[in-house]
């Protein structure tokens, strides 16, 4: 008697981004290939069943949820995360480190996962995602943030050569528990905005926060912290409906304009506002 | 007239800056910062002083204002900020909570 059954391969990548390793399975080839294409640099090896902190199955089919507009919801329920959006609905069970995802063949979509997840970890860690440009000079990051239109994509297509981009969209700051323990680090992302581009796959300590204002000189101002934690606040990511985690941001915003320096930056936009930043 | 009673409301985050006194809702994440006189009503606002000693002690001889005026006003502030689930509002006084300053730090009110 023929076997009846047939193992589908299994495919799978890791997906690094702040050093978090998230694994990604999928059976299908072209979504293989277009998550390889939408998150090159930020890929790991991914032969080791170890390495990844999480692994989502990815689930592909045809498009069935309505409202693609539709608000993001993100609710835990007896240990499980669970997602969703007009595109996507999700599970992850932070517990056994392992979810999954159903959504069509998009990149946007797991983009989104991979976002939330990411600001339900970092919101234990005191670490946080921002609606913030953020780049590498001298070996200090530098993190510029703003809601739309404020400048993120301005000021990241005005960089210099020796400025290294780590994201023109969304910045990934975590504490920094090692050297340069009580500061931040900023990491690049695979997150983008209007540039389209990637950011470096690198990391360095946060120097300073400018909140980005458009205007008739170049100048730096620095912020007293309790303006500094409002508008911090004002430019974070976080979906959950969830108080300890939303708790734990607020205090996150405290700490990070405690440590580091939190100024407005007024710039024209052409590329003398980075002779201010060094 | 029955007494009124006010208590911070555990489930919200709260801190203290430059003279600032920013809560953050658990619940929907809205920021609010309080005002001088919202600020003295939070931070007296510990469930077991009824409000208008509140108003007799902190908020009368600071604002110079008349007791029975800055007691409606006190009133209808701490309904509002209720309303917020910012505070809580009984008739009778809470169980006692350890939390004298008024601010949250990270995983205390969990």
């Amino acid at each position: 008697m023929p076997q009846l059954a047939t193992d589908v391969a299994r495919l799978s990548l890791v997906i690094e981004t702040g050093g978090m390793p998230v694994r990604v399975n999928t059976t299908d080839h072209a979504f293989l290939a277009l998550l390889q294409d939408r998150y090159a640099g930020f890929l790991s090896p991914s032969g080791n069943e170890e390495q990844a902190e999480i692994e989502f199955d990815v689930d592909l089919g045809p498009s069935r949820f309505a409202d693609p507009n539709a608000v993001v919801s993100v609710a835990q329920h007896q240990g499980r995360w669970k997602l969703e959006r007009g595109d996507f609905r999700a599970e992850w069970e932070p517990a056994s480190r392992r979810g999954w995802i159903r959504q069509t063949a998009n990149p946007y979509s797991i983009d989104a996962v991979l976002r939330i997840v990411h600001t339900l970890v970092l919101a234990r860690q005191g670490g946080f995602l921002a609606h913030s440009a953020s780049a590498i000079r001298n070996g200090k990051a530098f993190l510029f943030a703003g809601v739309s239109e404020a400048g993120k994509t301005t000021i990241s297509r005005l960089a210099p050569p020796d400025a290294t981009l780590l994201t023109d969209e969304i910045s990934y700051v975590r504490k920094d528990v090692g050297k340069h323990a009580g500061g931040y680090i900023a990491y690049g992302t695979p997150f983008t905005g209007e540039l389209a581009k990637l950011g470096e796959n690198v990391s360095a300590p946060i120097a300073a926060l400018y909140l980005l204002a458009k205007g008739t000189e170049n100048r730096i101002d620095p912020l007293p912290q309790a303006e500094a934690a409002r508008s911090l606040l004002a430019n974070l990511l976080f979906f959950a409906q969830d108080e300890e985690l939303v708790q734990a941001m607020f205090h996150s915003a405290f700490e990070f304009v405690s440590r580091v320096p939190v100024a407005r930056l007024t710039f024209v936009p052409d590329a003398r506002v980075w002779e201010l930043i060094r | 007239m029955s007494r009124l009673y006010v208590a911070r409301n555990p489930r919200v985050a709260a801190r203290s800056l430059d003279g600032e006194m920013m809560i953050m809702s658990g619940r929907d994440s809205t920021l609010f910062t309080l005002n001088k006189t919202a600020t003295i009503l939070w931070q007296s606002a510990d469930g077991t002083t009824p409000l208008d000693e509140i108003v007799e002690h902190r908020i009368v001889s600071e604002f110079q204002v008349e007791a029975a005026e800055a007691l409606q006003d006190a009133e209808t502030l701490a309904r509002e900020l209720a309303s917020h689930e910012i505070l809580q509002i009984s008739e009778e006084p809470f169980p006692q909570r350890n939390n004298a300053a008024g601010e949250s730090r990270s995983g205390e009110s969990r």
